[in-house]
């Protein structure tokens, strides 16, 4: 009853029921953080304006992204994954969202940010349906604890437009 | 020394009523494993509720060796969220994230790219032969929780099977030899 093998045993059992618990109290802990975020994006210039020969049209812009997201760290925080999304709406689909710019915040002082960018991913669509087309931006964050349960929000900015014709 | 001595005399002694007793016992402890396992499968909705991370390419977010704890709902997918998914002919699960979103108007079906956080460029090179869109029924699950360096031991055990074989005949042995 008292070998060294029922020990162990016994030991490893509690403290990875002890972990186990204790992961889910500092998972649950996050709830008690309600983050304040704001963002704003301003579309510098339309760079270029062009339809592919197979149909699809493409367009190249440089923005500025300013956003301060430190509410959402909490010290559960591993790191909060942001991205920018333009979504609208076509005929053919209810919703498209095009990622066209992602970054990774890995701490609180960074969350903080301002930047000058073009699009880091092809804003493609499916088809021919960008000419003159009114699109959101929406600021997307996923915040990735150091254990336990994910969370993501966003904030929507409608408003932006594009060209009526291509360029 | 004496212990092997001991060991070997608790094998000589064993009775078939005893070793019957020791088999129902391991075959509850399998089959109380399966049931959760199967619970777990149908409270989440996805065909594999835990997924070990194998890659590094959702660094520094994940790392290989973390779990991954996943949910399929009914919801639609959208861009921005973690999913695990299957390509044709591959047989390991990729867990990456969503990029780009267009869902029919008609059928509210949907086409999705996916891009590893730590990749250089989308999914594309990844998915089958002419692929350039993982529909819903590629995605296994969506990520929702996740607990680090847990997954370490699945690896392990993947990689070098020996370790596998050396912990089963452990467990066998000690079956064999306990008292109760």
């Amino acid at each position: 009853m008292h070998s060294w093998g029922y020990r162990l045993n016994a030991v490893a059992t509690f403290s990875l029921t002890v972990l186990g618990v204790m992961c889910g109290m500092v998972s649950f802990s996050d709830n008690f953080n309600h983050p304040t975020p704001s963002a704003d994006v301003r579309v510098l210039n339309i760079n270029w304006f062009q339809r592919h020969p197979d149909g699809n049209d493409e367009v190249s812009m440089t923005m500025n992204i300013t956003a301060n997201l430190q509410s959402l760290f909490t010290w559960n925080t591993k790191q909060v994954f942001v991205f920018l999304a333009a979504e609208y709406e076509t005929p053919m689909n209810s919703l498209n969202q095009v990622s066209l710019w992602d970054g990774i915040i890995p701490t609180k002082e960074h969350a903080r940010f301002w930047i000058h960018t073009a699009n880091k991913y092809r804003f493609i669509d499916q088809g021919s349906n960008l000419r003159g087309k009114d699109f959101n931006l929406t600021l997307h964050w996923h915040v990735m604890p150091k254990t336990g349960k994910m969370f993501a929000d966003k904030i929507v900015m409608p408003g932006y437009h594009l060209l009526e014709d291509y360029r | 020394m004496g212990w092997i001595g001991e060991t070997v005399d608790s094998i000589r002694s064993i009775q078939i009523s005893q070793l019957l007793n020791q088999a129902v016992s391991l075959g509850m402890i399998v089959t109380s494993a399966l049931i959760i396992w199967k619970a777990l499968m149908c409270i989440t909705g996805s065909e594999s509720p835990v997924v070990v991370v194998l890659s590094g390419s959702m660094e520094p977010g994940f790392k290989r060796g973390d779990i991954l704890f996943l949910h399929m709902s009914k919801d639609p997918i959208r861009a921005g969220e973690i999913v695990v998914f299957n390509i044709d002919g591959r047989e390991i699960p990729i867990v990456h994230r969503v990029i780009k979103v267009h869902e029919r108007q008609d059928t509210g079906e949907v086409d999705v790219l996916t891009k590893g956080d730590n990749n250089y460029g989308d999914d594309r090179l990844l998915y089958a032969e002419g692929q350039l869109w993982l529909q819903r029924q590629h995605i296994m699950g969506r990520a929702v929780g996740f607990l680090p360096y847990v997954g370490w031991v699945t690896i392990i055990m993947t990689e070098k099977p020996i370790i596998k074989y050396i912990l089963i005949g452990a467990l066998g042995l000690l079956v064999i030899t306990s008292k109760d």
